[in-house]
């Protein structure tokens, strides 16, 4: 019986799915593949360029001489523009204030969201202490419809291109005004389509390869080809994910513009860098998936902005993946659920804080020049304390979704019957006890509606 | 559940020869299939490959993504000519990264494209387990509606021949057990035609799973079926053969078994109801709950372990509902054995049920055997 059916699939010599890799490899374009021209005085590597040598000799490093990969720096610790740096033309006045402004409001969020997460009335709140710089001179450098996957700890990106204190608020209580995911998302997860910002994923890493098919699209675009990139921010723990060397090789064999921006902030939760890797951080893996490569001071941000303004030229001209590894510091927790002091002194973060502040640093800058004064520091803390405390209180107030969001957009387009059933299945039990059972009576009236879109749907 | 299991081990496999006059039409000995010679006939490997270039033809959003799709036509030739016909960009060839090209392809998704992302098989996509159900699968709903993700992830699944447990399992229960994902087993050339069609053009991601040993069989295509605006529904079942005495719900290569046990059962006078399901998700609940409020006796064939299955899902829906008051029998499983698929050629036939099997346990539950 069964070998009557086997036998077809046989006779036409149907591969069996193994593995069973083939040796030739199919040509593609790119140094790694092509042949070479003439023979070298010891021979030729048959899909190679590789030099051939009869002397023996390891190698552990990209930089060829055994050093470290070099960091791009601007602004020294106080401020002052190092020798021979470039402070990028078009950062004038304002645009400086701004991103100065942009980078005091996140750790201004950050102590009161940290705070109310801690009373109990968020599920979870994770903060962006030590990293401002990174976040706002990258969201600087890039265009605002360049499409942004971020891992969670963007949201200074996604504000930076007018994300509103009332959207992250009524985001982060998935409140009935939810502008990212109606109530169905956890806080810090944010998305928005008008922001060019994709839906935050928890499992890591999952956005690395899907930036990679989101760049693949724009390439496909004629109305976007060689103007957008897609930008892909992950910590040096999740490029430990094998999500990260899949995004990595994908945007590079299918050849698409896809930015890497790697905030390696020395913790992955409890876990330090230096248990997360044994070679040089995660920018010696760029070259090793043929990817121009740059590591940069992340608490100067003005070298971020110039490291990912350069970056994504090469990006979209080349067509191709490029990687930005920006060094920073985690000075906060992971998140709600983690007590950072329980692996690493709190001595640690303090000088952290003191010595390399990329806020301070920026400031100092911006003084130096005369675009700053402490008044005025006084004042937009002052200003942006107040607007979070207003946001929060405003979304804190506001109902919850209505209950029907329950079961929408599970799928686009026709509804499946086992939604249409859950649905009348609950609009039945609100009828019967929604009024009558104080548990259900005093839940209803945190919905926005409450219920009553369910209890009047007739089955 | 074992009991089946064990059943499955002591059946006779290899025995049978005679034929129905109904498939009395089958071409050559080797060449399986359903087909009569009078009309337009399809393989179910061709079928697959019209569908795919008639989409890719529709709707230049559409493109094909995944291991030797391109130059080498796909391990099993399902994409063949697509790339001479559409270009390398369509038809993309990717290195072996599952998690990579199913990740690429629902980014391409959410960005709107409608990638068709082929797997060698279900059982290597489950290094890309994650994009599907985490990421395809629930991101509309959690993005509240904003980020949609129209992606067909296609391959054989469940067990091919000789191929061992790695590659022998049937991933239908798994991907039918996420909400946002929608779940096709198309067993004809109609049904995959008809079904490959409906899923590229659906808003959602579609797992479709596909046979290895039923892509080179033939069957008949009708003169609809051939069009190219040929598209059938996701989530209806198709009631293959009409009886009143037992009802007998498979899906994929099971129909062709339950199919042979019915003509099996119609020599002793039992006219058995044969429901191809078609979709696993949404499941075509209705049909069957019909079907056995008219035969009062249910069997559930599929080629997949027994535990938490289709088989048991459905079991547990028929009697959770109103269908639960016509049985006049247990509900019967009927499934592969509760082991990992062994290679031994005489071990794996025993695995999985085969018309000889179905036939006794249909007549068990019509009280006509033990």
């Amino acid at each position: 019986m069964l070998r009557a059916v086997r036998l077809p699939c046989r006779a036409q010599n149907i591969t069996a799915p193994c593995r069973v890799r083939r040796i030739t490899s199919t040509p593609t374009a790119g140094p790694a593949n092509s042949f070479p021209k003439e023979p070298t005085a010891h021979g030729v590597l048959p899909s190679s360029q590789s030099p051939i040598l009869s002397t023996l000799k390891f190698f552990n490093s990209v930089t060829g001489d055994g050093t470290q990969i070099p960091t791009y720096r601007v602004l020294d610790s106080v401020g002052q523009p190092l020798e021979g740096a470039t402070v990028p033309e078009e950062i004038g006045e304002a645009m400086a204030r701004r991103m100065y402004e942009s980078m005091v409001q996140l750790p201004i969020i950050d102590n009161l969201m940290y705070n109310v997460q801690r009373q109990g009335k968020l599920a979870f709140y994770m903060t962006h202490y030590g990293e401002e710089a990174t976040l706002i001179g990258s969201a600087a450098a890039l265009a605002n419809d360049d499409e942004v996957l971020g891992q969670y700890r963007e949201l200074g990106v996604l504000m930076w291109r007018g994300f509103t204190l009332a959207d992250m608020m009524n985001s982060s209580f998935g409140n009935c005004e939810d502008p990212c995911s109606r109530g169905k998302q956890m806080p810090m997860h944010f998305g928005s389509r008008k922001h060019h910002f994709h839906m935050i994923s928890s499992p890591l890493a999952t956005q690395i390869p899907q930036a990679a098919g989101v760049a693949f699209a724009l390439r496909r675009d004629p109305s976007r080809r060689g103007k957008n990139c897609a930008v892909v921010y992950f910590g040096e723990g999740a490029a430990s994910e094998g999500d990260f060397h899949a995004g990595m090789l994908f945007a590079s064999t299918i050849p698409s513009p896809t930015l890497f921006i790697a905030r390696n902030n020395g913790f992955a939760i409890s876990t330090p860098a230096n248990e997360q890797y044994y070679g040089d951080g995660i920018a010696a893996r760029g070259p090793g998936y043929g990817m121009h490569t740059i590591r940069v001071d992340g608490n100067d941000v003005l070298a971020v902005y110039n490291a990912v303004k350069e970056a994504r030229r090469l990006c979209i001209d080349e067509g191709r993946g490029v990687l930005v590894e920006a060094m920073t510091y985690r000075v906060g927790h992971h998140s709600t659920s983690d007590d950072s002091f329980a692996y690493r002194p709190r001595q640690e973060v303090e000088d952290r804080k003191r010595l390399d502040n990329p806020l301070a640093r920026f400031r100092l800058f911006l003084e130096a020049r005369g675009w700053w004064s402490a008044e005025e520091d006084d004042a937009l803390r002052a200003r942006l304390k107040d607007e979070v405390l207003k946001a929060f209180k405003k979304a804190e107030a506001l109902p919850k979704p209505e209950l029907r969001e329950m079961f929408e957009q599970v799928y686009g387009g026709e509804e499946p019957w086992t939604l249409r059933e859950q649905r009348e299945e609950l609009g039945r039990l609100l009828k019967k006890y929604g009024d009558v059972w104080e548990p259900w009576k005093t839940e209803l009236k945190k919905h926005k509606g409450a219920g009553k879109e369910l209890m009047d749907t007739k089955p | 559940m074992s009991t089946r299991a064990a059943l499955s081990r002591f059946a006779p496999a290899i025995t049978r020869a005679r034929r129905a006059p109904a498939f009395a039409a089958r071409r050559a000995a080797f060449v399986r299939g359903y087909a009569s010679q009078s009309e337009h006939t399809l393989t179910v490997r061709d079928a697959l490959n019209a569908a795919l270039e008639e989409e890719m033809l529709r709707d230049e959003k559409v493109f094909i993504i995944g291991e030797e799709v391109a130059r080498y036509n796909g391990a099993y030739k399902v994409t063949k000519g697509l790339m001479d016909k559409f270009g390398e960009k369509r038809v993309v060839d990717t290195p072996i990264t599952e998690m990579g090209f199913a990740g690429l392809a629902t980014g391409a998704a959410f960005a709107g494209l409608r990638p068709v992302c082929e797997f060698m098989t279900f059982n290597f996509a489950m290094q890309a387990i994650d994009q599907i159900v985490n990421s395809a699968a629930k991101t509309l709903y959690m993005s509240g509606g904003f980020l949609t993700c129209p992606i067909v992830f296609r391959g054989p699944n469940g067990a091919a021949a000789g191929v061992a447990a790695q590659h022998s399992q049937d991933y239908a229960a798994w991907y039918g057990s996420i909400p946002g994902l929608k779940v096709v087993s198309p067993w004809s050339a109609e049904d995959c035609k008809g079904l490959l069609k409906a899923a590229i053009r659906d808003p959602n991601p579609v797992v479709f799973l596909e046979n290895e040993m039923l892509y080179g069989v033939s069957f008949p295509m009708s003169q609809e079926a051939m069009s190219d605006d040929f598209v059938l529904p996701i989530g209806k079942a198709k009631i293959e053969l009409e009886g009143s005495d037992v009802t007998i719900v498979a899906h994929s290569l099971m129909v062709a078994r339950s199919l042979e046990a019915a003509e099996e059962l119609a020599k002793e006078g039992i006219k058995a109801e044969v429901i191809n399901l078609r979709s696993i998700r949404p499941l075509d609940i209705e049909t069957i709950k019909n079907s056995v409020k008219k035969t009062n006796r249910l069997c559930i064939v599929e080629g997949s372990f027994p535990a938490f299955g289709v088989g048991s899902e459905i079991c547990a829906q028929i009697v959770e509902s109103e269908a639960f008051d016509y049985l006049d029998a247990p509900v019967e499983r009927i499934t592969g054995a509760d082991v990992p698929t062994p290679y031994a050629i005489n071990l794996e036939a025993r695995a999985f049920p085969d018309a000889p099997l179905i036939t006794k346990v249909a007549k068990r539950a019509l009280y006509r055997t033990n």
